[in-house]
């Protein structure tokens, strides 16, 4: 019963916070309502069972992702609203149908689902989180080390392609870079 | 009593809303912020079929997809930032200057 209610709750805000993330037109209402929808995800995670995953997603999304957007986001121009030109109708429609078709498609594929057995199946006794450790440096040991060292190569690209000229303003270019300058006057 | 399908669902219309803004957004902060809802929407999927089937694969990942995305934001965010200071917005239209 309780778990009925915190599925249809959960549902319906999560979608109606995402349809604000794509639909608004404010940076800040955008990056706001991802993150308070990524927190009712980490609900999903919890109803679920999945204790070890609702508590990454808590961590690694809402607090290290959503942090690094709203820093990336100090060094764009935020407050003012995005003008969007529409594309042309066709385009979206033709490409709207076709993902529907795909989708649709994916759903009516016959899945033979009693063969599906499980691989790794989850303990009664234990909890989530020695479930999950016992799998992950056993059986996957070799994608985490991969997954660790591209975490490590992301960290570098990002200081690397952030960090050149870190001393001049981005929005206000006092020092009258010429190039950003002339952009904005041709426009 | 809730069910396998209504998290697959769930998972799918969540995907749709990110696949909409993918094919409308313009702007390359938002086209991110749509990315992370696909990819939000596939976590929900991966965690349900984890449940139902008793397994513990989809939990594994869901975990990778969570690392690919972090990673995807830092190297991501540092390229938007470069484009910024290039080209002054991060429209996409701007950033069509090979005219392919």
């Amino acid at each position: 019963m309780y778990e009925m209610i915190a599925f249809y709750l959960f549902s319906a805000l999560t979608i109606g916070l995402f349809m604000v993330t794509v639909m608004s037109k404010n940076v800040l209402y955008a990056m706001t309502s991802l993150a308070s929808a990524m927190v009712l995800i980490s609900g999903f995670f919890f109803i679920l069972g999945a204790d070890f995953l609702g508590v990454v997603q808590l961590i690694v999304y809402v607090g290290a992702i959503m942090a690094l957007y709203s820093f990336a986001m100090m060094f764009f121009d935020a407050t003012r609203d995005i003008k969007e030109k529409n594309t042309n109708n066709a385009l979206v429609f033709l490409l709207g149908g076709l993902s529907a078709l795909v989708l649709v498609l994916i759903f009516a594929a016959p899945i033979h689902s009693d063969a599906i057995h499980a691989l790794y199946p989850i303990h009664e006794g234990a909890g989530n989180a020695q479930d999950v450790g016992i799998v992950l440096f056993t059986k996957y040991l070799v994608p985490f080390e991969v997954a660790a060292v591209m975490l490590l190569v992301a960290m570098i690209a990002g200081i690397i392609l952030a960090g050149k000229k870190m001393d001049h303003s981005l929005t206000k270019d006092l020092d009258a870079d010429d190039e950003i300058l002339v952009v904005k006057d041709r426009k | 009593m809730i069910g396998l399908s209504h998290y697959l669902i769930v998972s799918a219309i969540i995907f749709s809303i990110g696949l909409i803004g993918v094919l409308r957004r313009r702007n390359l902060l938002m086209l991110f912020f749509a990315t992370e809802v696909m990819l939000n929407a596939v976590n929900i999927a991966f965690a349900a079929i984890s449940h139902y089937y008793n397994d513990l694969t989809g939990q594994m990942f869901a975990f990778f997809v969570i690392a690919i995305a972090a990673s995807e934001v830092a190297v991501g965010l540092g390229i938007l930032i470069v484009l910024y200071k290039k080209h002054g917005s991060l429209d996409l239209d701007n950033l069509a200057n090979m005219r392919g």
